[in-house]
């Protein structure tokens, strides 16, 4: 297409985009050592990420994945399975949402959300790594639940949101994006809010 | 090698019809207030003048009754607004009336009017469609009331190109002594629009959808009934729309309707058979999908159609890069989660929603342009599925 009408993405995704690797084409014959899934189709996204690990080293050896959904959330999955391999499994484990997009160059604000599936079905796989392998005290306990099923958002990001400054359920969704596919969770959102407003701010 | 480029997104907007382009070029000179007695002012008059016994003939109403606006938009937020203007200020004879009633799947100007309306303390009733788009006539005989003031229902939706049944649902307004309104931004110039035929009292239409300018829209209202203005300030429109007058824009809509007298009918034809043509490839070509919308009822140029497992913004931007332009009401292209709540409301499962796009057909595209889309699509359906979770 014209170079003077570019995308709103960076060079970066749209390389990841046209050309994504690592692509896990077939799941049934992959013989993953962990295997994470996050998001729903209901809500749009949905990643699958399997890792093969090379023991010895504890490192990650191959990262492979599927995405449905948009070109941010396609292209973040893609660069991730580049990134993590090599890396050791404490690591990859700790890399956030923030770091993905950096290595992209960059996302649009609006498409922040699209990044964050990939390296929460990254850890998934790690964490199914640790539990097959009788390593679950390596599992950090967040004892994180989730309270908006559809966005993925916990009661830990409700807290952090709180934390930052939303002080009403609008404000709260702006930060999170919690409610706004079913709508669901708005009532155990809003007690939540206000407990971790009375926690944090009551005098 | 330049790619080939199909546009196919001609609901969002149209490209400039050469004559009307020329129209405008030449109204350019046309510099004059309209509203200045001079010559100046009188040459630009002339222009508008003349573009609006067109608008006017062309949706079998008169000249008179037609107030030219800022956009589609802006003529349909007049409507929604001169109820409460004409509730609390103007005792109209709606004043005891404090109830509308539109549809789940009108355009967002609507329903975001619609609720800051309810804000004010109005009643508004969104009814539900079938799983075809069609208005649930049932649900709506059974709300309105001598309470409803005004019944707006789109005569055409943008997304699934559904044609409602304006004569039937305006009769039943009137029957209730309720006002009808239908924005009927998507159906003027591409199927016939004739505001007695269809007895409404307002109507909106838009030029940059029948390839006329950007920024130029127009409300036709029924001579007697209420209005009030929502842009206040001079004279121009006989007081109903104050600013002055877009004398290009108007020129150039006044040409584009001009054009449509003739264009219209058979490239009607055209479209529809080109359609017959897309839908017959996609379906030959690709498994798992299915076509939104009604499957008579509908525009000629419109087709909507949802693949499973591949979403939205993904085939939009690969066909992109085939050069092919659609549009897609997932949630994902625009940065909000919520899929089309039009494909919503017509029952589709939000997982379905999230994989649809709209192709929107217009007076350039050929067969070869639809032989090319099926082709791509077909390829840019299996690369997103074989990628995807959910195949």
């Amino acid at each position: 297409m014209d170079n003077k009408f570019e995308w709103v993405y960076s060079e970066k995704v749209k390389d990841h985009f046209m050309h994504p690797r690592n692509v896990l084409t077939d799941e049934a014959a992959y013989n993953a050592d962990g295997r994470g899934i996050v998001g729903n189709i209901k809500c749009g996204d949905e990643m699958v990420v399997a890792i093969k690990v090379d023991k010895k080293k504890n490192t990650i050896a191959e990262c492979k994945w599927k995405t449905y959904g948009c070109a941010s959330a396609i292209a973040s999955t893609s660069i991730l399975s580049e990134i993590v391999v090599g890396k050791t499994l404490d690591q990859a484990y700790h890399l956030t949402a923030k770091d993905i997009a950096k290595e992209l160059g960059g996302l649009p604000e609006h498409k922040i959300h699209c990044s964050v599936l990939g390296h929460k079905a990254l850890r998934a796989a790690i964490e199914d790594y640790y539990t097959r392998n009788g390593m679950t005290n390596k599992v950090e306990e967040e004892k994180a639940h989730i309270i908006c099923q559809c966005m993925n958002v916990t009661d830990i990001e409700i807290e952090e949101a709180v934390l930052e400054g939303a002080r009403t359920y609008l404000e709260l969704q702006e930060h999170t994006k919690l409610g706004t596919v079913c709508g669901q969770c708005k009532d155990k959102a809003i007690q939540m809010l206000e407990e971790y407003k009375k926690k944090h701010f009551s005098k | 090698m330049s790619k080939r480029k199909v546009y196919l997104d001609h609901n969002a907007t149209t490209p400039l019809h050469p004559e009307v382009k020329k129209v405008m070029i030449e109204a350019m000179d046309a510099f004059g207030n309209p509203s200045s007695l001079h010559s100046f002012g009188r040459q630009a008059r002339r222009l508008i003048d003349d573009a609006r016994d067109k608008i006017g003939a062309f949706i079998g109403g008169k000249a008179e009754d037609i107030v030219f606006s800022g956009s589609g938009s802006e003529a349909n937020n007049t409507v929604l607004n001169l109820l409460y203007c004409a509730a609390r200020h103007c005792e109209a004879p709606h004043t005891k009336r404090h109830q509308i009633i539109t549809s789940q799947i009108e355009h967002p100007c609507i329903l975001e009017a619609a609720a800051c309306l309810e804000e004010r303390g109005i009643d508004v009733v969104y009814l539900p469609v079938h799983k075809t788009g069609k208005i649930d006539m049932d649900k709506y005989s059974s709300v309105i009331s001598d309470k409803t003031a005004l019944v707006t229902v789109m005569m055409a939706n943008n997304e699934i190109g559904t044609i409602q049944d304006i004569k039937e649902i305006g009769r039943i307004a009137h029957k209730h002594g309720a006002m009808f309104h239908t924005d009927a931004i998507q159906a003027v110039g591409k199927i016939p629009v004739n505001v007695h035929e269809l007895g409404v009292d307002y109507l909106s239409l838009s030029a940059h959808k029948i390839y006329g300018p950007k920024g130029v829209g127009a409300l036709y209202v029924s001579p007697g009934v209420p209005f009030c203005p929502f842009i206040r300030g001079g004279h121009q429109e006989r007081g109903r729309r104050a600013g002055t007058e877009n004398t290009i824009g108007i020129a150039g809509f006044g040409k584009a309707i001009e054009m449509r007298v003739t264009e219209m009918g058979p490239e009607a034809k055209r479209l529809s058979s080109l359609k017959a043509k897309l839908k017959a490839g996609i379906e030959k070509n690709i498994p798992n999908i299915q076509f939104n919308g009604h499957p008579i009822d509908s525009l000629p140029g419109t087709l909507n159609v949802s693949f499973f497992g591949a979403e939205g913004e993904a085939i939009l931007l690969y066909l992109d890069l085939e050069g092919i332009a659609v549009s897609t009401g997932s949630a994902c292209a625009s940065g909000s989660l919520d899929p089309s709540h039009v494909l919503i409301a017509a029952g589709l499962p939000a997982e379905e929603a999230h994989g649809s796009i709209r192709i929107s057909m217009g007076r350039d595209n050929t067969e070869e342009d639809i032989g090319y889309t099926v082709e791509k699509i077909a390829l840019v359906i299996d690369k997103i599925r074989k990628m995807s979770t959910v195949r």
